[in-house]
C-alpha cells in the first residue's frame, strides 16, 4: 500500500503521520511538498497532516487549500482515491470543498490539548471498519478551531447517509465531552463515497503503545485491510 | 483604486468571539449592547481604475479565497 503525506509550511504532525502510515503499511510513506503540482503514481492514500499551514492566515486551512498540490489531491479524491485529513488537514479538506461544513473557533475560545473520547458512529468505511462493533476510543485533540458547523440540510444528509464517522462522548460512551462546541458533537465526517475522512482528533498520535495507547492504530489497520482486499 | 472587503459571519452562525467582546463591554460599564459580531476587513489596491470592471474581479476573489461562503458573507466597497 502506497501512501503519501502532504507537507505545508507550518505543518507539524507530518512526521507523526509518516511514522504511523509507515508502521501500518510496512512501506515508507512519501512526503510531498505543497508546491509540487503532481503526485507520485500509484498512490493508495494521501494524508493531510495537522499543524498550522501558512500560520492559519486568513482562515485555518484556507491558504493551504489553494496550494498547487491541492488541485492534484482533489482530482485524486474525485477519481475515488482515499484522502485522510487530520486536524489542520480536516480544515484544508473543508476549505477545498472535498468535505462539507467548516471548522470555527472553539466555543470556549481556548486552544484545547488533551485526550478526548470518541464514539465510532459507523464502521462502514475503510477508516473505521477495524473498530469492530464501534464502541468508544481515546484519542488526543490539539486545536483552536475544531468547532464543526454545517447547515441543517447537510447535517440531515450526513446523518441519513451514515457519514458521521466519530462523535465526542464521555468515557462511558454517553453524551458529553465535546471539547469545542462542534455541532451534533461531530469529530469526523466522511465524503459521499466514504473514501475521504476529515477528523479533528489525532489517531496518528496514539498509534503505538510506546506513546501511551494504540486506539488510533486501528484506523490505519482498517485502511491496510481495505487495500489488501481491493 | 482601493477596495475594501468586509467579511462577516452569516446570521445564525454563533460568534463566540463577538460574545466575549460583548461581555467585556458590559464589564467596562457599557450598557445597552445587545449583540456584537466580529468580522474582518481586507484592503486591496488594484491597478484597475474602472469600478464596473473591478467589481466582478473582486467578487471572484471573495468567492474563491477571501470569504468561506459556508459560514461567511462579504461586502465590497470601492473608491
Amino acid at each position: 500500500m502506497k501512501t503519501a503525506v502532504i507537507v505545508f509550511p507550518g505543518s507539524n504532525c507530518d512526521r507523526d503521520m509518516e511514522v504511523a502510515l509507515t508502521q501500518a503499511t510496512g512501506t515508507p510513506a512519501q512526503r510531498i511538498w505543497h508546491k509540487d503540482s503532481t503526485l507520485p503514481d500509484g498512490l493508495d492514500l494521501i494524508a493531510l497532516p495537522g499543524g498550522f499551514s501558512f500560520g492559519d492566515y486568513l482562515r485555518c486551512g484556507a491558504i493551504g487549500a489553494r496550494s498547487p498540490i491541492m488541485k492534484s489531491v482533489a482530482e485524486f479524491a474525485n477519481r475515488g482515491g482515499h484522502v485522510l485529513g487530520v486536524c489542520n488537514g480536516f480544515q484544508v479538506l473543508t476549505e477545498t470543498g472535498l468535505l462539507p461544513g467548516a471548522l470555527m473557533m472553539n466555543a470556549g475560545l481556548k486552544f484545547v490539548c488533551r485526550d478526548v473520547h470518541l464514539k465510532v458512529e459507523t464502521t462502514d468505511s475503510p477508516y473505521t471498519r477495524a473498530y469492530g462493533n464501534g464502541g468508544v476510543i481515546r484519542v488526543p485533540v490539539a486545536h483552536h478551531e475544531g468547532n464543526y458547523i454545517v447547515d441543517d440540510a447537510t447535517l440531515e444528509t450526513l446523518k441519513a447517509e451514515d457519514r458521521i464517522a466519530f462523535t465526542y462522548c464521555r468515557p462511558d460512551g454517553t453524551e458529553g465531552g465535546n471539547p469545542n462546541g462542534a455541532m451534533a458533537d461531530i469529530a469526523g465526517v466522511l465524503s459521499g463515497n466514504r473514501r475521504v475522512l476529515g477528523m479533528m482528533p489525532h489517531p496518528e498520535r496514539l498509534a503505538d503503545p510506546r506513546l501511551g495507547g494504540e486506539d488510533g492504530a486501528k484506523l490505519f489497520k482498517g485502511l491496510v485491510d481495505t487495500m489488501a482486499t481491493a | 483604486m482601493k477596495a475594501r472587503i468586509f467579511v462577516t459571519l452569516k446570521n445564525g452562525v454563533l460568534d463566540p468571539q463577538g460574545q466575549a467582546i460583548a461581555h467585556a463591554l458590559g464589564t467596562l460599564g457599557f450598557d445597552g449592547v445587545s449583540d456584537v459580531r466580529q468580522g474582518k476587513m481586507i484592503e486591496i489596491d488594484l491597478d484597475e481604475k474602472d469600478k464596473t470592471k473591478a467589481e466582478p474581479k473582486l467578487t471572484e476573489m471573495c468567492e474563491k479565497l477571501l470569504a468561506n461562503t459556508v459560514i461567511e458573507n462579504y461586502r465590497i466597497e470601492m473608491d
